[in-house]
């Protein structure tokens, strides 16, 4: 306290004064924080916005020369279209990811809720249940890829095999192989590893529903089936809905998983994976920089929708 | 399942139970599987991929992991690594979430809600950016360069978390240290930090479990097995020949890899369910 009370109204003062300095303190406090959200997060994205209107090759230029929105579109005097939104590449890859989002989305969020009601039932053992669904989610994604992989492969793969005895797939073929079935495949893979952490999230929601609640269903008479439609689902709502964004986002940016599995393969490539392969194999910052943004500003707007839809607040 | 009728109860009884074990073999199997292989040697792995069992098995992938492969460098890799990831985003954000749970001044839901918007920043949008200056300052494969990177998912995760059971101590614990005469720092580290342990393990151990898991950055950012972390070793495993994967022994890496994980998983469930829902309802 820096402030001595010298005034009429010392009690005031004294109040203002320990305001000013708990403000001083509590910035202290967050300096270092922000300082290296300023160094890993703002600077690195200003410089790749700032990148993306450059034709910066990191292997040849020896600084970036600036091209305007040269890198988003660009139309060469022979008709040729140079721009990201003009490359059928970058559309390509945003229709898988969005294809993988969809898919990936809601079969983890009817599985989740299945098992959530699974291990939230009074039955034996669902400490173990909900334990042994904690284990897809505690392998390393990179890990998963390659179980996956070696069960997808072709010719040893035990998901071929079975595939193959089912009659879905020919001799030797496997659901990775087939540039039909690669994305499906794929996202199965995100299914196993990640309904896990759809169930918990989706558990704790159904775990502040008030139990008496149900049995004064019960006593109406409401049968289980009622009792989901009418009771659960609506109090889960909020639940859901945070479960949900958090996942699309996160399969929005997707990059380990189909990159380990397929590499840069078209049927499967991403719009992170398509970013990096022209950033780093082909050293194409200006242009790689320019997906980065419109990967950025994409997932942007669905966090504002977000954050508006849910009316998210902080104190 | 409250239907009078016995025969209606026990089929309905049944059915669920299947429903359970189909459940536990969809989420177990691929592990299982993982976990035969590893056991398979190298010689019998093509005529025994698809049984069920290993007939002879073997510690041989194990060994191979280590003594062909400079896996025991990565392993070292990875745990300074998420272990010096951790232990800086958690001293940072314990200062942070004590300023921003105990305390009121303007402009902080704003700063909650960059907080915020970093934890959803997609890591390739700041690649290249973060690439020319992790070489500008010669952090290109260190262990340093892969630390300070990660703090981009790390930080906001921990401080968004640590506000959260901040905000949850009594006031009165803070303002007797106060009447007492300590500074912040002290009550910081010597009245708040006590009581905030369990959360520190929380996560502490979410942090480190992605920061183990991390990818991209890992990739991008080493070039060789001086910082190569485990995951990106196993995403790119080679064989002696290039004509064959050696799934052998990527399955008994990852086996390596995973059983940590597990363990800590199953000590911690019940911290671990909480600070995942704490850190996602929250947000």
């Amino acid at each position: 306290m820096t402030t001595t009370p010298t005034s009429t109204r010392p009690a005031v003062r004294r109040t203002r004064g320990l305001h000013a300095s708990r403000t001083r303190v509590a910035l202290l406090l967050l300096v270092p924080m922000l300082l290296v959200l300023a160094a890993v997060a703002g600077y690195p994205l200003l410089r790749t916005i700032y990148l993306s209107f450059t034709d910066y090759n990191i292997l040849q230029d020896p600084a970036p020369k600036w091209i305007g929105l040269g890198n988003y579109w660009f139309t060469t005097p022979e008709g040729v279209g140079l721009g990201v939104l003009q490359t059928p590449e970058w559309w390509q890859s945003v229709w898988n990811t969005v294809k993988f989002t969809v898919g990936s989305v809601i079969l983890e969020t009817v599985l989740g809720l299945a098992f959530a009601l699974i291990i939230n039932s009074k039955i034996k053992g669902r400490g173990f249940l909900r334990t042994a669904i904690l284990v897809p989610w505690a392998i390393p994604t990179v890990v998963s890829a390659q179980m996956w992989n070696w069960m997808y492969n072709d010719s040893f793969g035990v998901i071929s095999q079975w595939g193959q005895k089912l009659g879905f797939l020919h001799t030797g073929e496997s659901f990775l192989s087939n540039p039909d079935t690669a994305l499906a495949a794929l996202v199965a893979v995100d299914v196993w590893k990640t309904t896990p952490f759809m169930a918990l999230l989706l558990l704790a929601g159904l775990q502040t529903i008030p139990s008496d609640m149900y049995e004064a269903a019960d006593v109406d008479g409401a049968s289980p089936w009622t009792q989901f439609w009418r009771l659960t689902l609506p109090l889960l709502t909020p639940a859901l809905l945070v479960a949900l964004i958090f996942r699309t986002l996160d399969a929005l940016r997707v990059f380990d998983m189909p990159y380990i599995v397929k590499g840069n393969a078209p049927e499967t490539i991403t719009m992170s994976i398509y970013a990096r392969q022209q950033l780093i194999l082909n050293s194409q910052f200006g242009f790689g920089s320019a997906i980065s943004v419109m990967i950025f500003l994409i997932i942007m707007v669905f966090t504002a929708i977000y954050v508006t839809s849910l009316r998210v607040k902080f104190d | 399942m409250n239907s009078k009728n016995p025969a209606v109860r026990t089929l309905t009884l049944i059915v669920f139970w299947l429903v359970v074990l189909i459940v536990l073999f969809y989420v177990l199997f691929p592990f299982y599987w993982a976990l035969k292989t590893s056991f398979t040697g190298p010689a019998q792995l093509s005529a025994e991929a698809l049984q069920w069992f290993p007939s002879n098995p073997t510690w041989q992938n194990f060994r191979d992991v280590f003594a062909g492969q400079p896996f025991g460098r990565n392993l070292l890799n990875s745990v300074v690594v998420a272990t010096g990831t951790v232990l800086l985003s958690l001293l940072l954000s314990a200062l942070a979430a004590y300023a921003l749970g105990k305390f009121r001044f303007q402009g902080k839901s704003v700063l909650m809600y960059i907080i915020l918007a970093v934890s959803v920043f997609p890591q390739i949008a700041v690649l290249s950016g973060l690439y020319t200056m992790i070489k500008t300052f010669s952090l290109y494969n260190t262990w340093g360069g892969l630390i300070l990177s990660y703090m981009i998912f790390t930080l906001p995760f921990t401080v968004w978390t640590l506000t959260a059971f901040v905000r949850e101590i009594p006031t009165e614990l803070e303002e007797a240290a106060y009447v007492d005469g300590a500074s912040p720092l002290q009550t910081l580290f010597q009245v708040l930090l006590p009581v905030m342990t369990p959360a520190l393990v929380t996560t502490g151990l979410l942090a480190f479990i992605n920061a183990w898991n991390e990818y991209l950055f890992a990739l991008t950012f080493t070039s060789d097995n001086t910082a190569k972390t485990v995951p990106v070793a196993i995403g790119n495993f080679s064989g002696a020949t290039i004509y064959e994967n050696p799934f052998g022994q990527i399955m008994a890496a990852s086996v390596i890899v995973t059983i940590p994980l597990i363990v800590l998983v199953l000590v911690f469930q019940r911290n671990i369910v909480s600070g995942l829902t704490a850190g996602a309802v929250k947000g």
